[in-house]
C-alpha cells in the first residue's frame, strides 16, 4: 500500500471545525442548564455564556460561509443518493469483517455520501431550527415591535429550540462515534487535526 | 446612557440641596421673635409658624396626613384610614385618642374634631430636627405639656419637650420624623409594613442601599417628594411601573418610583433590562424584608383575645425573643425576620375593602386584592408581605366591624375584654348598621414591599425564579412560560431517549466490532 499524504482539511476548515466543536459543546452544557436539566454555573451565568457562544458561532459561520463560496468548497455539501447504500452496507456489515471502506477521501470529495447527507441535514434542518428559534428566544422582547407577538408564543419557540438541541446532541454523539470508523480508530480525528489523510 | 443621565440629574438635585436640605439657609429660625416662646401647647407653636408660613396649614389640610381620607386615584373609591379596612388594629373610629397620636394634628379625640382649624395642624411632627419632639401615645396627637408618670404606677416621670427650642431648630423632615409613625404602624416597631422599621433610622448600605449612612444617606423625602405639603407615593395606588421614567429638574417633582432616578432600562446587561416590562425592580432588588434585625408581625388573630391567666388577670405571653405572642387585648401573634416576599401580578389597581363593604364570608377575605395577570401589559410581578389575620365581622350584615378597643369607658375591649359590648359601641359610634351577631373571619392583606433595597450584589439570583424547584420564588405564578421552570416534559423524555439510543447504538456497534475482530483473529 503506497502511502500518499493528501491535504484534505485546510487550515481554516480545521480552525472552523474545532472552534465550532468547542462552542457547540459549550452551548449544549449551558443550554441544558438553562432548560433546567441540572445546576452547574447558575442560570444567569449559563444564559450569559450561552448568548456569548451563540454570537461567536454566528460570527464564525459568517466567515465560513464566505470561505465556502470563495473557495468553492460549498460543493462538498451537495447531496446525492449514489453509493449511500454502499456506505450503509459498510457500517452494517463490512466494517465488522475488515471490509474496505467504500470511500476514499480526496481534496475534491472529502465527505462520503452519508456524510454529505448528514452535514446537509445539519446545515439545512438543524441549523435553521436552532438559530431561528434561538434568535427569536433571545429577542423575545422585540417581538411586539415587529408584530410577532400575535403569531408566536414563547412556549412554542422554546419547544422548537429544545427540539433542535436534542437533534444536535444526538448528531454530536453519533458524529463522535463515527470518527472511530476510519482505517484505524483515530485516523479520522488525526486528519481533522493535521489536515492530512494517509492513504 | 439613560441610566447615567438619570443618576446624574438626581445627583445634581442632591448637590443643589433641592431635596436633601443640605443647603445654606437664608433664615435663622432661632433669631425669630415669634419663636422665642415659651410655648405652652403645640397649637401655640403652630400659630407662630403660620405667622410667616401663612399658606402652610392650608396645604397640610389637603394632605392625607391630615384628612385620613382619600379617593383612590385608580378605582375612584373613597378610602383613607377612617374607612379603609385592615387586619391590624382595626379602625381609628371610637379609638381616636390612641390612633391619632399619629395624626399630623392636635386634638382629634372624637368626631367633633375641627378639620378646618389651622392651629390644629402639627408642624413639629414633621419638621422637628432635634429628635426630642414626641407625640404622646394616648393624647390625640399632643405631646406632653406637663411631667407625667408613664406608664402609670411605674414611677418613671417623663418630662415634656422644650417646644421653643424645637421650634427654633425646625428643618426638613428626616428619617426620625417620618419613622415616628411609619416605622411604628400597627402599634409598634416593624409591626405593619415589614420593609419599614427603626433599623432604617441609621441603616448600613447593606440594609438599604439608598439610605445607608455609609453611602448616599438619603432620607424618605428624597424619593417621597412633597409638593405643597402633599406627599408622593400611595399604597392605595402604588404605581405598577413608571413609564414617565427619569424625573428632570423641571418636572412633576414626584420621585416615589425607582424609575424616577434609574429610568426603565437601568442595567448594563440587556437581558436584565428585558425583565423591566414584566418584573418590578423591587422583586429582584429586595430579596427579603424585615432584614434590619427587627421582626415584623405576620399573623394577628383577634379571635383568641380576652383570655385571663390563673390569677384572673389579663394574660400576656412573650416568646424567647421578647415578642408578645399572646395578648389578652389583641389575641395571637406571629413574627418573622428576613422573610422572602410573596409574588403577585399587579397592574396598578388595588381593590381595597372599606369597613362598610359587603363581604363574602364563605372564604378567606382578601382585604386589598391586587389586580393583574400575565396577559395584562400594565402588570408587573411585585413582592408582597402577606399579612394573615382573623378579625371580627358582622355575620348577618356581612361587613367588617368597628371594634372599640381604647378608652376608659366600660365598653372598651382593652378594659373589659367583652367583644359584644366593644363592637356594639364601635358600630354605634361610627353610625354603621350592626346586627349584634359577630363572628371571626380569616383575612389576608397585601403589603407592597418597596423599601430596604439591597445593594445590587445582593439582588435575587436568576436561578431563584428560573428553576424547576417547587421552592422557586415564582413557583406560584403559573400563567406564563418561564424559561428554566417550564418545559414540555414529554419532549425531554423523547429527546433523552433518542440521545441515549444514539450513545447505546454506538457502544453496541463498537462492541460488535471488537467481538467480531477477536473471533476472526482466533479463527485465523
Amino acid at each position: 500500500m503506497s502511502t500518499e499524504r493528501v491535504m484534505i482539511y485546510k487550515r481554516f476548515e480545521r480552525f472552523w471545525h474545532w472552534s465550532q466543536a468547542i462552542l457547540i459543546i459549550g452551548m449544549m452544557i449551558t443550554g441544558f442548564e438553562i432548560h433546567g436539566t441540572y445546576h452547574l454555573l447558575g442560570f444567569g451565568k449559563a444564559v450569559e455564556l450561552h448568548t456569548l457562544f451563540a454570537w461567536t458561532v454566528l460570527t464564525l459561520w459568517a466567515f465560513t460561509i464566505v470561505w465556502q463560496f470563495t473557495t468553492g468548497e460549498w460543493r462538498q455539501y451537495l447531496p446525492g443518493l449514489r453509493n449511500v447504500d454502499a456506505m450503509i452496507r459498510y457500517y452494517l456489515s463490512g466494517i465488522f469483517h475488515g471490509g474496505k471502506h467504500p470511500f476514499n477521501k480526496t481534496a475534491l470529495q472529502k465527505h462520503n455520501p452519508l456524510q454529505r447527507l448528514a452535514y446537509l441535514a445539519f446545515l439545512a434542518l438543524m441549523g435553521p431550527l436552532i438559530w431561528g428559534s434561538g434568535l427569536l428566544y433571545l429577542f423575545y422582547n422585540e417581538w411586539p415591535k415587529f408584530g410577532l407577538d400575535a403569531y408566536l408564543a414563547l412556549e412554542w419557540v422554546a419547544f422548537v429550540h429544545v427540539l433542535g438541541a436534542f437533534t444536535i446532541t444526538t448528531f454530536f454523539f453519533v458524529h463522535v462515534y463515527l470518527t472511530t470508523t476510519g482505517p484505524t480508530l483515530t485516523s479520522h480525528i488525526r486528519s481533522m487535526i493535521t489536515g492530512y489523510d494517509d492513504h | 446612557m439613560k441610566r447615567t443621565r438619570g443618576v446624574f440629574w438626581c445627583g445634581l438635585l442632591l448637590c443643589l440641596g433641592l431635596s436633601s436640605g443640605a443647603f445654606s439657609r437664608t433664615a435663622e429660625h432661632s433669631k425669630f421673635d415669634a419663636l422665642q416662646g415659651p410655648f405652652n401647647t403645640g397649637p401655640a407653636v403652630t400659630k407662630a409658624c403660620l405667622s410667616c408660613h401663612n399658606l402652610a396649614a392650608h396645604q397640610v389640610m389637603k394632605s392625607v396626613h391630615w384628612t385620613w381620607d382619600k379617593i383612590s386615584p385608580s378605582t375612584g373609591k373613597r378610602l383613607g384610614k377612617k374607612i379603609a379596612a385592615n387586619n391590624f388594629c382595626g379602625s381609628p373610629l371610637s379609638n381616636e385618642p390612641r390612633c391619632t397620636s399619629c395624626h399630623a394634628g392636635y386634638g382629634w379625640k372624637d368626631q367633633s374634631f375641627d378639620f378646618t382649624q389651622q392651629d390644629h395642624v402639627d408642624c413639629l411632627a414633621c419638621h422637628d430636627t432635634t429628635g426630642t419632639y414626641k407625640k404622646i401615645a394616648t393624647d390625640a396627637g399632643h405631646p406632653l405639656y406637663e411631667p407625667r408618670e408613664i406608664p402609670p404606677g411605674s414611677g418613671k416621670i417623663v418630662q415634656p419637650p422644650d417646644l421653643a427650642l424645637i421650634a427654633q431648630q425646625v428643618g426638613k423632615p428626616g428619617r426620625n420624623n417620618c419613622g415616628a409613625c411609619h416605622f411604628n404602624g400597627g402599634g409598634g416597631d416593624a409591626v405593619k409594613h415589614g420593609d419599614l422599621d427603626s433599623s432604617l433610622i441609621k441603616p448600613a448600605k447593606s440594609l438599604d442601599v439608598h439610605m445607608g449612612v455609609d453611602g448616599q444617606s438619603m432620607v424618605c423625602a428624597d424619593c417621597h417628594t412633597f409638593n405643597d405639603h402633599q406627599p408622593s407615593g400611595s399604597r392605595y395606588a402604588v404605581r405598577a411601573s413608571d413609564p414617565h421614567g427619569v424625573d428632570l429638574p423641571r418636572d412633576d417633582h414626584d420621585r416615589a418610583t425607582c424609575a424616577s432616578c434609574h429610568g426603565e432600562m437601568p442595567h448594563r446587561e440587556g437581558k436584565l433590562n428585558d425583565h423591566t416590562n414584566r418584573v418590578a425592580c423591587q422583586s429582584c432588588h429586595i430579596p427579603e424584608f424585615a432584614r434590619g434585625g427587627i421582626a415584623t408581625k405576620m399573623l394577628w388573630d383577634w379571635s383568641t383575645a380576652g383570655k385571663r391567666g390563673a390569677d384572673g388577670k389579663p394574660l400576656f405571653i412573650s416568646d424567647e425573643h421578647g415578642h408578645l405572642i399572646y395578648s389578652a387585648e389583641k389575641g395571637d401573634f406571629k413574627y418573622a425576620q428576613n422573610v422572602r416576599p410573596e409574588y403577585k401580578w399587579y397592574n396598578g389597581i388595588v381593590n381595597q375593602i372599606a369597613i362598610t363593604d359587603k363581604i363574602d364570608d364563605s372564604k378567606i377575605l382578601e382585604i386589598n386584592r391586587v389586580e393583574g395577570d400575565a396577559n395584562d401589559p400594565k402588570a408587573r410581578i411585585w413582592p408582597f408581605k402577606v399579612m394573615h389575620g382573623k378579625q371580627p365581622y358582622d355575620k348577618v350584615n356581612k361587613t367588617l366591624v368597628v371594634n372599640h378597643v381604647f378608652g376608659k369607658d366600660d365598653t372598651a375591649f382593652w378594659t373589659n375584654f367583652d367583644y359584644a359590648k366593644a363592637i356594639q359601641a364601635g358600630m354605634d359610634y361610627a353610625g354603621l348598621p350592626y346586627s349584634g351577631e359577630f363572628g371571626f373571619i380569616e383575612t389576608r392583606m397585601n403589603w407592597f414591599i418597596t423599601h430596604m433595597v439591597a445593594p445590587k450584589e445582593k439582588a435575587v439570583p436568576c436561578g431563584e425564579c428560573h428553576t424547576r424547584s417547587a421552592q422557586g420564588r415564582l413557583a406560584g405564578l403559573t400563567d406564563f412560560y418561564l424559561p428554566g421552570r417550564d418545559a414540555m416534559r414529554w419532549l425531554d423524555v423523547v429527546g433523552w431517549t433518542v440521545v441515549a439510543l444514539a450513545i447505546l447504538g454506538g457502544l453496541a456497534h463498537a462492541l460488535a466490532r471488537v467481538a467480531i475482530a477477536r473471533r476472526n483473529r482466533r479463527s485465523s
